[in-house]
């Protein structure tokens, strides 16, 4: 039987999922898949970096995964994983041609738009560079629309480095300053050993021409933050993205909420001109 | 070819000192070179020399048994190697090695101290920069020691 593939209407079912079918898995870590899904009934709105869909394991329940596949390809839809409760566990063990639900893109993501003409600073730490991977691919794409671009990357060691083989692959580019480093490591780690901070100390930009996207644990992306604008980045041109316990995605729920947004539909990136005094609030 | 003077007041841990105080500072240095994989100075080794790296790579390490030396931190252009330098009993806490060909400024720990003894605006201007210097790596480690990168409980975060 054929299926026709139709791209799900603007304001259509926010609830309703749309199965999608696994057609590659790649295992990054012990802990953590890149999975590629194509749709079988329904295909979603091509997503935007930084979006994130709600993904369904039939049976076990729903969450929130940011894309972090190129977002030119828009016949599949590139999740990396890391299990860490009962559903991304189900996540992490499924197979090419199992099925999970699907909905979304939801959320305001990366505004790479803003940084056209400019410097771009890129930060990951550890799970929280698979959201910020879309914004290099779209960057390389249209590499001469934009000035110096370093892309700042931290890990708990080694081990646990995120897309190290692309890693490598965009540092040998003359085009991209690629920085790693790890929080510890053996005698055989040649690279850096030390916070993400130290590496933002080092990097070479041009404060008032930067714009920066920062994802990954909350005391990093504050420590981060700060060093940049200790280096005299703009609040307003640093974006972060927050991690936050999203459940319906759709604003109604509440369990996103940080004091008077939602970061399901306003989020899950924002300035830090706007978020920080919000992070600065304990308890929110 | 640049004096130690002019080297240093490129540095940015020197770079605003008063003239007289790099002059001071500068009669206590030489260049040195190290090759990638040379140990620079080791745990518990004498502290009579400090440095400045100019251009290259530094990994502070510490000696495990059974598992080699461990990397704690490593150090870039700009940076400053040691402090073990101004405290008794003057004995380095951890190694160094360099990982890449290192060009840098060694200091006469005891030279510098001794000026500073004579001098006690240049030693408390140098104090204040290395306890700046030893703040920034406390917390720096102490954002290591936290460990955030490790795994957080429960599914509810966009992964």
């Amino acid at each position: 039987m054929s299926v026709e593939l139709q791209h799900a209407p603007v304001g259509g079912p926010p609830m309703v999922p749309s199965r999608h079918r696994v057609v590659a898995v790649t295992r990054e870590l012990a802990d953590t898949v890149t999975f590629e899904l194509e749709p079988i009934d329904r295909a979603l709105d091509p997503p935007e970096p930084g979006q994130f869909n709600m993904v369904y394991a039939f049976g076990q329940g729903e969450v929130p995964i940011s894309v972090s596949g190129d977002p030119a390809r828009g016949d599949t839809v590139v999740h990396t994983v890391r299990s860490v409760g009962a559903t991304t566990q189900a996540l992490c063990a499924l197979g090419p041609g199992e099925v999970v639900g699907l909905r979304g893109p939801y959320g305001r993501g990366w505004d790479v738009e803003r940084a056209r003409g400019r410097d771009v600073v890129v930060i990951g730490g550890g799970i929280g560079f698979a959201p910020l991977r879309p914004i290099i691919y779209r960057i390389l794409e249209d590499r001469q629309a934009y000035g110096r671009v370093n892309v700042l990357v931290g890990a708990r060691s080694p081990e646990t480095l995120l897309y190290r083989a692309e890693l490598e692959e965009w540092r040998s580019r003359s085009d991209l300053s690629v920085e790693v480093t790890v929080d510890r490591a053996g005698p055989d780690w040649r690279g850096d050993v030390g916070v993400v901070t130290a590496l933002i100390t080092r990097a070479t930009i041009d404060p008032a021409g930067t714009v920066a996207f920062l994802c990954g644990p909350e005391i990093m992306m504050r420590f981060a933050a700060n060093t940049l604008t200790g280096r005299g980045v703009s609040p307003g041109d640093i974006e972060v993205s927050l991690e936050r316990n999203m459940k319906c995605a759709v604003a109604q729920c509440g369990h996103c909420q940080l004091g008077p947004i939602f970061v399901c539909r306003e989020g899950p990136v924002g300035t830090w001109e706007r978020l920080q005094p919000l992070l600065a609030v304990r308890g929110l | 070819m640049k004096g130690i003077r002019e080297l240093l007041a490129e540095h940015p841990v020197f770079a605003d000192l008063p003239e007289g105080d790099l002059d001071l500072i500068a009669g206590c240095g030489v260049n040195v070179h190290f090759d990638e994989g040379e140990q620079i100075f080791e745990e518990g080794g004498p502290a009579d020399t400090f440095y400045v790296i100019r251009h290259g790579r530094v990994a502070l390490d510490v000696h495990a048994p059974g598992r080699g030396s461990l990397v704690v931190a490593t150090l870039r252009d700009g940076d400053v190697v040691g402090w073990s330098w101004l405290f008794p009993p003057y004995r380095w806490s951890l190694g160094a090695r360099a990982t890449a060909e290192t060009s840098a400024i060694a200091l006469d720990g005891a030279c510098l101290r001794g000026k500073c003894d004579d001098d006690t605006a240049l030693g408390y201007r140098l104090m204040q920069r290395f306890a700046r210097i030893a703040q920034e790596r406390l917390l720096q480690t102490r954002l290591q020691l936290l460990d955030v990168y490790g795994n957080p409980v429960g599914d509810g975060h966009v992964g």
